[in-house]
């Protein structure tokens, strides 16, 4: 198995677990880790995809990472700004559907 | 004056304008709502020279940096492209007037909406003329990202709530769409769209990415049954956020998979029925769900759902005669986007006059505001497909497209949806025209706001007698 597999398949691995907790963790910010957890895994996938069948490494996909993780950050940051003001104004870090699932969560303060 | 509307690079300029103006309107938030509204006409301007740039001398490439594909990103603008950006450019200049009264009240809001609107226009621009699917996905967050910041701009609880549910569906969509690229550079060694079509070959390695990448488009557009974070996202917002949401953002994503699929031609009938399918259920759940609700913009959110669903019905139409079921599928969405656009300033302005936008509340409204009323009722004429508007031409493409091939099933669908969108139009004509008991406020709404209302209401109607040109320039990109 070469490297770039292993990559490939840690990267896809990654990004099913980040999506697994998308949908079923109720906390806000742990929906969020979820979503850097899942472009973490695509990432991963990028790197892998340029590392096999290719003479050397392919700068490409490197150079399509480092533009992923500016797009995540930013959006990371929005969303920690909405997830704030959602807890001001409603006391809680949750979604409106996800409240019955988790009575006994702590308010964010 | 014909020969520099010619020679200028006008690709670049309808993402540079906004861009610059963006940047401007956010680092001078006291001049912000100057600023903001002589950059939206002038991004306007610049997309009405582009699409007569190629109205009159066909596509155009533009390679940026000068580098060119493989190596550099390439914007293509051909007959699609123009018609996209000059739909943005319609109901961005009738949104932008509107939001200069409606934000008045609330300067804080008005230094928030115009860089952020800006950005949006500059991320829809740069999206309707890339040809390159990593340059798609950058172009698809810029938008996501801004078009979510606009909803969360309202405040409320609800808005704040329908943007971080928006955030979600957004980031995972993106995500998709990640993978697939990532699979699909694995496979065939390049991003330009031009380069994929010579190289793809079908087989798995095409299947997957392309099945990740379709699913993170239904995401973003919000096909049935992935539609339920948009009504309250889109029934939340401020009233010109959710007109340019409904009008323009989830237009953008049903572009990118239109290309993915011009681009691919996926042989697979199986997956043309399902998204066609889903369309059809779309139409009716959504139609249902508008008839229920009992607040006015809940009831064009929702309206939205169901129209979004005809668009898909042109992939299980298109085998026989792909020019008439794309091309009304592609009408469909420009009127759409003109119809729901205004429905959307109307119920702004309504809300604004009486306080509240409750459907059995609206208390012969047709006496305190005949234009606004008027504009609603011509976008209902234009979504519910009569003629001669915009939507009646998209609606009968596609239902001529059904008829020849004999496959009724959809023809139904078509003009069951029609009567659906028709009985909730008029359910909320008919409280416009009525006396109500329901307590209401009284301000004063400046006429500018209607006025622009009712512009973009006879744009989607002056569709129908513009079609025959407009779809000409669609020839050579249509399979």
């Amino acid at each position: 198995m070469d490297n770039g597999l292993l990559f490939a398949a840690g990267g896809l691995g990654v990004f099913l677990i980040g999506a697994w907790a998308v949908v079923l963790r109720a906390h806000l910010i742990r929906k969020i880790l979820a979503l850097n957890l899942m472009s973490s895994g695509a990432f991963l996938l990028l790197v892998g995809a340029g590392a096999i069948g290719h003479a050397g490494v392919d700068p490409v996909p490197q150079a399509m990472v480092i533009t992923g993780i500016v797009v995540s950050i930013s959006a990371t940051a929005l969303g920690l700004a909405i997830v704030l003001r959602i807890a001001k104004t409603t006391g809680r870090a949750l979604l409106p559907e996800d409240r019955e699932r988790t009575p006994t969560d702590r308010p964010l303060r | 004056m014909q020969t520099f509307i010619v020679d200028t690079p006008w690709t670049i300029w309808v993402v540079a304008v906004p861009l610059i103006g963006a940047l401007l309107a956010f680092l001078w938030p006291r001049r912000a709502v100057a600023t903001g509204f002589a950059f939206g006409l002038a991004t306007a301007a610049v997309s009405l020279a582009l699409l007569w740039q190629v109205a009159a001398s066909g596509p155009r490439i533009y390679a940026m940096g000068g580098w060119g594909a493989p190596i550099g990103v390439d914007l293509h603008t051909d007959g699609l492209s123009a018609i996209m950006l000059t739909m943005a450019a319609v109901v961005g200049t009738a949104v932008s007037v509107y939001a200069r009264p409606y934000l008045a009240a609330t300067p804080d809001k008005a230094r928030g909406f115009w860089p952020l609107w800006l950005f949006l226009w500059a991320a829809l621009n740069a999206l309707f003329q890339t040809n390159d699917i990593f340059n798609l996905y950058v172009t698809l967050e810029l938008l996501g990202l801004s078009a979510v910041a606009l909803v969360a701009l309202a405040g409320s609880g609800p808005a704040l709530l329908g943007a971080m549910r928006y955030l979600l569906v957004s980031l995972c969509g993106s995500m998709a769409f990640l993978v697939g690229i990532a699979l699909l550079y694995r496979a065939y060694g390049t991003l330009d769209l031009t380069l994929l079509a010579a190289r793809a070959d079908g087989g798995l390695q095409l299947g997957i990415p392309l099945g990740a990448m379709v699913a993170g488009m239904l995401l973003k557009t919000g096909l049935f049954p992935f539609h339920v974070w948009l009504p309250p996202a889109h029934g939340s917002a401020r009233a010109p956020v959710s007109a340019l949401l409904s009008a323009l953002v989830v237009k953008a994503s049903f572009y990118v998979l239109l290309r993915l699929w011009f681009t691919f031609q996926p042989a697979d009938e199986g997956l043309a029925l399902l998204l066609g399918g889903l369309g059809a259920v779309a139409v009716f759940w959504g139609s249902f769900q508008a008839l229920r609700q009992r607040r006015l913009k809940l009831l064009v959110a929702y309206s939205t759902a169901a129209q979004l669903g005809y668009l898909f019905l042109a992939f299980p139409l298109a085998a026989s005669d792909p020019a008439l079921a794309w091309g009304g599928s592609i009408y469909l969405a420009v009127s759409h986007a003109c119809a729901k656009g205004a429905m959307f300033l109307a119920a702004g302005s309504i809300m604004t006059e009486q306080g509240h936008d409750d459907i059995d509340g609206l208390d012969r409204v047709v006496d305190r505001m005949p234009l606004t009323t008027a504009a609603f009722a011509l976008a209902g004429i234009s979504l519910a497909g009569l003629p001669p508007t915009g939507g009646f031409v998209g609606k009968w493409m596609l239902l001529q497209a059904a008829l020849e091939q004999g496959l009724w099933h959809w023809a139904l669908v078509i003009v069951g949806g029609g009567l659906l969108t028709a009985a909730y139009v008029f359910r909320v004509l008919g409280y416009a025209f009525t006396e109500s008991s329901h307590a209401r406020e009284e301000h004063a709404v400046p006429r500018t706001m209607e006025w622009a209302a009712l512009a973009l209401a006879l744009a989607a109607v002056s569709l129908g007698f513009i079609a025959p040109w407009a779809l000409s320039l669609l020839e050579g990109v249509l399979p």
